[in-house]
């Protein structure tokens, strides 16, 4: 049930958020979008579990990466973004879920839709697309509060430039950068009918990011009239205590 | 521990996943299930998720009635489904064994 990974790698995205490679000899394969559960256990037994997005491809690679934001009295993500070195090991669930997924079969124009590090599932399935060589056509807009908080940067703005058939938007919401064209700002429905694919193209849209985010994007996603049932969507927030 | 004022913010049914699959050998959350309050069909996947508890809470997120609770308990999992009058569950295509 519980696999045990090796720390591989370390990889600073931003000034709160690394990159950990875990090497997993046992590893079943994944599809982009599935997430892992990752338990610390303590001494005296206490153990707590956190749910992480696989960032990496789907691949047959016998590692993963996973991408993790430290948040303010997070106590896995600390330990995780700041403790963690090379060699340790780490206990592991997964991959997990079967519906916030996409597979390299869908040949239907795909929206993503990313509130902060919300783009970890979603730049698995840009690189799953990447390593199987598809064409399909991807949107990815990406809501950030500020150029710097942007993960996986380099790749997001050099890929547009490599394949015409991946479109990225930024939009920020408390600093944005130099002479950009719109001011600091919520996705709003003007920001969705510009950037993301018209409701006729019936694109399967998939929404990460925290729950406000989410619940307001695919708001406005119905509003323009895209279909509930081509929506899908994983919120992330406070996890609870579980043992 | 301090007392903390909760906001109730849910995560997707999705987030469920991991702790289903200690009971149930097939993904249940790309399962559709009906409320037994309003009727709706959706997968489980679609429901609102409350992890903010002594375990998980799913609730329809066009009614909000309680469709599911779970609890690890240490040496034994509860599991209540009585607000899902049944699951439509897509099972995984296995090679024909017939001619």
């Amino acid at each position: 049930m519980w696999r045990v990974g090796t720390v591989v790698a370390l990889r600073d995205e931003t000034a709160t958020a690394r990159t950990i490679t875990l090497a997993l000899p046992d590893w079943p394969g994944h599809v982009a979008g599935q997430h892992v559960d990752v338990r610390l256990s303590a001494p005296d037994g206490y153990s707590a579990v956190r749910s992480y997005s696989i960032a990496s491809a789907s691949n047959s690679e016998k590692e993963i990466e996973i991408t993790v934001e430290r948040l303010p009295n997070g106590e896995v993500s600390s330990y995780l973004t700041q403790d963690l070195a090379v060699g340790d090991q780490l206990e592991l669930r997964g991959p997990i879920g079967g519906w916030f997924v996409w597979r390299t079969e869908q040949k239907e124009p795909i929206q993503l839709i990313a509130g902060g590090s919300g783009i970890v599932p979603l730049m698995a399935m840009i690189r799953s697309r990447g390593a199987a060589r598809s064409t399909t056509p991807f949107r990815l807009l990406y809501s950030v509060r500020a150029p710097e908080g942007i993960l996986y940067r380099d790749r997001l703005q050099a890929l547009p430039k490599e394949d015409s058939s991946l479109v990225v938007n930024f939009a920020y919401t408390r600093i944005v950068p130099k002479d950009w064209p719109r001011p600091p700002g919520r996705i709003d429905k003007d920001l969705i009918l510009s950037a993301t694919w018209p409701a006729r193209m019936t694109a399967t849209c998939y929404i990460c990011g925290p729950t406000g985010f989410v619940e307001s994007v695919t708001d406005l996603l119905n509003t323009v009239g895209n279909r509930r049932e081509n929506i899908r969507t994983e919120r992330f927030g406070p996890t609870g205590e579980r043992k | 521990m301090t007392l903390q004022t909760y906001s109730y913010s849910y995560l997707d049914g999705n987030a469920a996943a991991g702790e289903l699959n200690r009971i149930f050998a097939v993904d249940v959350t790309t399962a559709k299930g009906e409320c037994v309050n309003c009727g709706a069909e959706r997968h489980f996947a679609e429901a609102h998720l409350y992890v903010q508890c002594p375990g998980i809470v799913a609730r329809c997120a066009l009614c909000g009635h309680v469709l599911l609770r779970l609890v690890d308990a240490g040496d034994r999992m509860l599991l209540d489904v009585r607000g899902i009058t049944y699951f439509s569950v897509k099972m995984p295509q296995t090679q024909a064994s017939n001619g």
